[in-house]
């Protein structure tokens, strides 16, 4: 027991003296927390719009003010060719094109239809989604507006219309930061166990350290659980500030669900990822294997974990890369409870399966840190 | 008693094998100040790895104060102290942590044994608060040796413990060798300069994986066939080659400032003879005297 707490409080030691790792350890999760929320914005605001009329009417008029007065868009060109808009398309300094067909107002009034032309730019693949989904919306409005019109001068019979109310539940103002900051915060954690777990264990092999470790009578697992302890706790820490100074101070985030359920699963996440770190340090000889090896496992826990892009719209072998994936399960888990509120029946399937990969990766990297010493 | 007990030990690395210990057998006395003697590739630090536990043998067997390296490494790794070549320690803790440490790992507290390390620490005490990283080449070798002493161990491994050392340090070291010795400890020692060979009391001579003599060094010199010369002149790597092609000549080689020789047979004008020879040749401020073999003399011989 003696050796045990000794252990610990030169692993502390080291690590608080590591006068480069320590800011990074802190400093930046925070930074991260404050920034990437922001940026990684998926609203598309300012679309660039070119307007080609070619009907000069009332009408089409209403429609190109309507489109200027919106908060998505913003009229870069005002022509009467087609041609001369498009240039604005190639030189990308127009998102999307609206040609208004010559006799727009006659054949809305007189024929009750009339077609437009929309073109889109969709290099920026979202962005031409949302942008022409805008517009069509916008249209769809405008179209709205002139037959209530029209039915108010004929009083025409009343013809059965579903119109469609729809209500945000649990991000009400559809905020970004809502869904972005829990999943953000997992990966600041991941990032904490794997990086610094595996980096921490093979320096002590490149330093030659492990050999004076392994002729003494000390038992493996104390000098294990002695690595990986001290980096669970920054875990817990980092999280914690996270949580409650960066998503709950700056963005207004409080978690609905239950605390302890989020911290519950915390810790079983904590304890699969300092595995994944164990498991990486015993496949390395030096700081530099254990850093590329750890940063491809990032890319793929970050880029498959839905963090981004849904999981649900994956094809299904990538659903299945993405389920194989810790970071997966507590990104899930995290916006549900803290978004959702959800309890432990709805969550009892990740509980298993982050269960099942603490298992996996301790068990693996015991047995091959035997093997290798 | 035999503290350490080596019979057929062997070690290959690597596919296709490459043997790095070959097969090799011997014993250290308790007590006993043992050095393994041979250049760098030899096999010492293997076998030092091997003893200590650190390294699974893939023949042969070895004890280390009576318990088998293989079956019982746990109870060697409570009696033994290592100290590897490179250095080791946390450079990251003070020299106070270290010691501390180390201590801790073996169950037993600083006070506890420092009258066995106290004649070293003594000397890096001064700087105790210092971070181990920051202290000078000799300084983190006293270090070195006092965690791997602060257990007060049976028996005691030293991995080429003056390798980049400078000279008096080097004689500073032998000296607190010495008196470790005194306290009864057994201490394993590997170096490849042939002139600290000298201040074992038993040295074994390692080539390429494999002993070339076993004895004291006393013993390895006196065993050495034949009358050895020393010669220089003012044109010394002419005077090598010269000698090399000359068919009365058995041996020579490159000894500091003279070149060793020895003759095929020794009459009594051999010398005189030579000395004309080599004057006609145009050597100029000729020396040639009668010298004792040195352990790398010794060394040469058994590698030929």
């Amino acid at each position: 027991m003696n050796t045990m707490r000794y252990l610990l409080v030169k692993e502390f030691k080291q690590i608080l003296r590591n006068k480069a790792l320590l800011p990074l350890l802190f400093v930046a999760p925070i930074v991260q927390l404050l920034v990437m929320p922001l940026a990684a914005d998926y609203e598309v605001k300012n679309i660039k719009v070119g307007v080609v009329d070619l009907d000069r009417s009332d009408y089409s008029k209403k429609l190109v003010t309507k489109i200027e007065f919106s908060n998505y868009f913003k009229l870069v060109d005002y022509s009467n060719s087609f041609d001369a808009s498009f240039r604005y398309l190639e030189k990308d300094a127009a998102d999307l094109v609206l040609e208004i067909p010559k006799n727009f107002e006659r054949n809305l009034v007189r024929e009750k239809i009339e077609k437009v032309f929309i073109a889109v730019n969709a290099i920026n693949g979202t962005k031409a989604i949302m942008g022409s989904n805008y517009l069509s919306l916008l249209l769809a409005d405008f179209n709205k507006e002139i037959s209530t019109k029209w039915k108010a001068y004929e009083m025409a019979e009343k013809s059965p219309v579903i119109e469609v109310a729809s209500l945000n539940w649990f991000n009400t103002w559809l905020d970004y930061s809502f869904y972005m900051v829990p999943g953000i915060l997992v990966t600041l954690v991941t990032m904490v166990g794997v990086y610094m777990c595996s980096l921490n264990i093979v320096k002590e092999k490149e330093i030659g350290t492990i050999e004076q470790i392994n002729v003494t009578p000390i038992k493996k697992h104390h000098f294990i659980l002695a690595k990986l302890l001290p980096f669970a706790v920054i875990g817990l820490v980092i999280f914690s500030v996270g949580l409650f100074g960066v998503a709950g101070l700056v963005y207004g985030i409080y978690s609905i669900g239950s605390l302890w359920l989020v911290y519950g699963f915390l810790l079983l996440f904590l304890a699969a990822i300092l595995g994944i770190g164990l498991l990486i340090s015993t496949y390395s000889q030096t700081q530099q294997q254990a850093m590329s090896v750890a940063f491809f496992f990032m890319m793929i826990f970050m880029l498959m974990s839905g963090l981004f892009t849904s999981v649900d719209s994956m094809p299904a072998w990538a659903r299945f890369i993405a389920n194989c994936n810790p970071v997966t399960h507590f990104i899930e888990v995290m916006r549900m409870v803290v978004l959702k509120g959800s309890g432990f029946s709805q969550i009892k399937y990740h509980f298993l399966i982050m269960l099942g990969f603490g298992l996996l990766f301790n068990g693996w990297a015991i047995a091959n840190y035997k093997k290798t010493s | 008693m035999m503290d350490v007990q080596v019979r057929g030990l062997r070690k290959t690395y690597g596919k296709p094998p490459v043997t790095a210990v070959d097969t090799i057998s011997f014993d250290v006395k308790k007590g006993e100040l043992f050095g393994l003697i041979g250049p760098d590739g030899a096999g010492k630090t293997s076998i030092f790895r091997m003893l200590t536990t650190l390294l699974l043998p893939d023949g042969g067997t070895a004890s280390v104060n009576g318990f088998d390296i293989v079956k019982d490494y746990k109870f060697i790794r409570e009696r033994v102290g290592y100290m590897p070549g490179k250095f080791s320690l946390y450079q990251d803790l003070t020299v106070e942590e270290n010691l501390h440490f180390f201590a801790t790992l073996f169950n037993t507290t600083v006070e506890e044994n420092y009258a066995l390390v106290k004649d070293i620490y003594i000397q890096i005490e001064p700087f105790k608060k210092r971070r181990a990283g920051n202290l000078s080449g000799g300084m983190k070798q006293k270090l070195a040796l006092c965690c791997a002493l602060i257990h007060r161990p049976l028996v005691l491994f030293l991995d080429e413990p003056t390798t980049g050392v400078d000279t008096v340090s080097r004689k500073e070291f032998w000296e607190m060798l010495k008196r470790l010795k005194e306290q009864g400890i057994t201490i394993l020692v590997s170096t490849p300069y042939m002139d600290e060979a000298t201040l074992c009391e038993r040295i074994a001579l390692l080539q390429e994986g494999k002993i070339l003599s076993i004895d004291t060094p006393a013993n390895i010199i006196r065993s050495y066939p034949d009358q050895l010369f020393a010669i220089k002149s003012d044109q010394m790597s002419w005077l090598l080659k010269e000698l090399r092609n000359n068919p009365e000549v058995k041996t020579c080689n490159s000894f500091g400032e003279y070149h060793h020789i020895s003759f095929k047979e020794i009459a009594a004008d051999t010398e005189s003879a030579l000395i004309n020879y080599l004057k006609k040749a145009g050597h100029s401020n000729l020396e040639l005297f009668k010298t004792a073999p040195t352990i790398e003399d010794c060394f040469i011989n058994l590698m030929n």
